[in-house]
C-alpha cells in the first residue's frame, strides 16, 4: 500500500471541511459495501474494532485474550459535496450481536439507507426497526439481484410492513447513478420534512 | 481497596496508550476532522512514534475514521492518541455538523443534494 498515505483531499492551508454522515443498513450480504462503494470517492476503508474496546463494561474484560480475536468491522467511504463539506457513508455492522454499534454509528447521522434483498427481505426487518424505533430517518432501497426487481415496490412494502411515507426505490448497488438516486431520495425526505408547512 | 489485580488486567490492551482508557472521547467521533497545528508547539513534549505517524497523516485535514483506516488501529486506540495531540496543542479537530431532528438544517441538506446531483 505505498502511497495510500494521502488521506484528504483539501489542499494544505485550507480550513477542515464540515462533516456529515449517512448510513448504509441492511442485513448480511446485502450489498452495504458495494453501495458504499459505488458512490464514494475513495475505495472504501475499513475500521476494525476489539470488542472488549468497543464499549463493554470493565466487568466484561475477563477472559480478555480471547474476546481480542472477535472484531467488528466498518466499511465506510466518502464524497466531497462541496468544498468545505464532506458526507461519509458508513456501512453498519451486519451481524446482529453488534448491534451496541449501531448507537454509537446512528449518533448525529443525517439519515440511513437500508438495503433489502427480496429474496430474504427478513434480513432487513432488524434494521427498519432499529431506525424506526430511534426517528432517525431512513429510505428502503431494494438492491435487485444481477439489477433485476422481480417484484414490484408495492408488494415489498407490504412484505416489509412498512409505514405510510417511507420511500421504497429499486436500485441496483453497482451502479453509481442508482446510488446516487437513493441518496438523493433520502435527503428529498430529509428536506420535505424540514420545509415549513404551507 | 484490592483492586490491583483488576487493573493489572485492563492495562495490557492498552500498552500503546500508556493505559488510559477514559479520554475526553467527545471531542472525537468518527467523523471530526482533526489538522496538525503548523507550526507545532516548540514547548511541547517530544511525540512518540504512533504520534508522529497521526501528525503525518493529518498534516492536511482528515477524519477520524480515516486516520484509524489508514493507521490500521482501532477507532478507539487512535481517539486515545487524538487526545494526547490535543492536549499537547499539536493538531485541532473540529466537530461534525450538528444533526437535530427538531430544527434541520435545510441550507445543509440542499447544499448535500447539490452536491450529489453533480455526481
Amino acid at each position: 500500500m505505498v502511497g495510500s498515505d494521502t488521506a484528504a483531499r483539501v489542499p494544505a492551508g485550507r480550513p477542515a471541511p464540515d462533516t456529515v454522515k449517512i448510513l448504509i443498513a441492511g442485513g448480511f450480504g446485502v450489498g452495504k459495501t458495494t453501495m458504499v462503494g459505488s458512490v464514494s470517492e475513495i475505495v472504501p476503508l475499513r475500521t476494525e474494532e476489539p470488542l472488549t474496546m468497543a464499549g463493554l463494561d470493565v466487568d466484561d474484560l475477563d477472559g480478555i485474550e480471547e474476546k481480542r480475536a472477535t472484531t467488528v468491522a466498518m466499511d465506510f467511504g466518502r464524497i466531497t459535496v462541496s468544498d468545505d463539506l464532506v458526507l461519509y457513508l458508513f456501512g453498519t455492522p451486519g451481524q446482529q450481536r453488534f448491534w451496541f454499534m449501531w448507537n454509537d454509528l446512528a449518533l448525529g447521522a443525517l439519515g440511513a439507507v437500508v438495503l433489502v434483498d427480496v429474496r430474504r427481505p427478513e434480513s432487513s426487518f432488524a434494521a427498519i426497526d432499529f431506525f424506526e424505533r430511534r426517528g432517525i430517518p431512513f429510505v428502503i432501497a431494494v438492491n435487485g439481484f444481477h439489477g433485476e426487481h422481480p417484484y414490484p415496490v408495492e408488494d415489498v412494502r407490504e412484505a416489509l410492513a412498512l409505514p405510510e411515507g417511507v420511500p421504497v426505490l429499486l436500485c441496483d448497488a453497482r451502479e453509481r447513478e442508482s446510488c446516487r438516486d437513493v441518496l438523493i431520495a433520502l435527503i428529498d425526505r430529509l428536506i420535505a420534512a424540514a420545509a415549513p408547512a404551507r | 481497596m484490592g483492586g490491583g489485580d483488576s487493573a493489572g488486567r485492563l492495562v495490557r490492551p492498552f500498552a500503546l496508550t500508556g493505559g488510559r482508557t477514559r479520554p475526553s472521547r467527545a471531542d472525537f467521533t468518527l467523523i471530526t476532522t482533526v489538522t496538525a497545528a503548523d507550526p507545532q508547539p516548540e514547548a511541547a513534549p517530544r511525540p512518540q512514534p504512533e504520534h508522529t505517524r497521526i501528525l503525518r497523516l493529518c498534516a492536511e485535514p482528515v477524519a477520524v475514521a480515516e486516520l484509524a483506516a489508514r493507521l490500521d488501529l482501532p477507532v478507539s486506540v487512535v481517539v486515545i492518541l487524538l487526545c494526547d495531540l490535543l492536549e499537547a496543542g499539536r493538531i485541532t479537530a473540529r466537530p461534525p455538523h450538528p444533526v437535530t431532528r427538531t430544527t434541520p438544517d435545510l441550507d445543509l441538506l440542499q447544499k448535500v443534494r447539490d452536491g450529489l446531483g453533480r455526481l
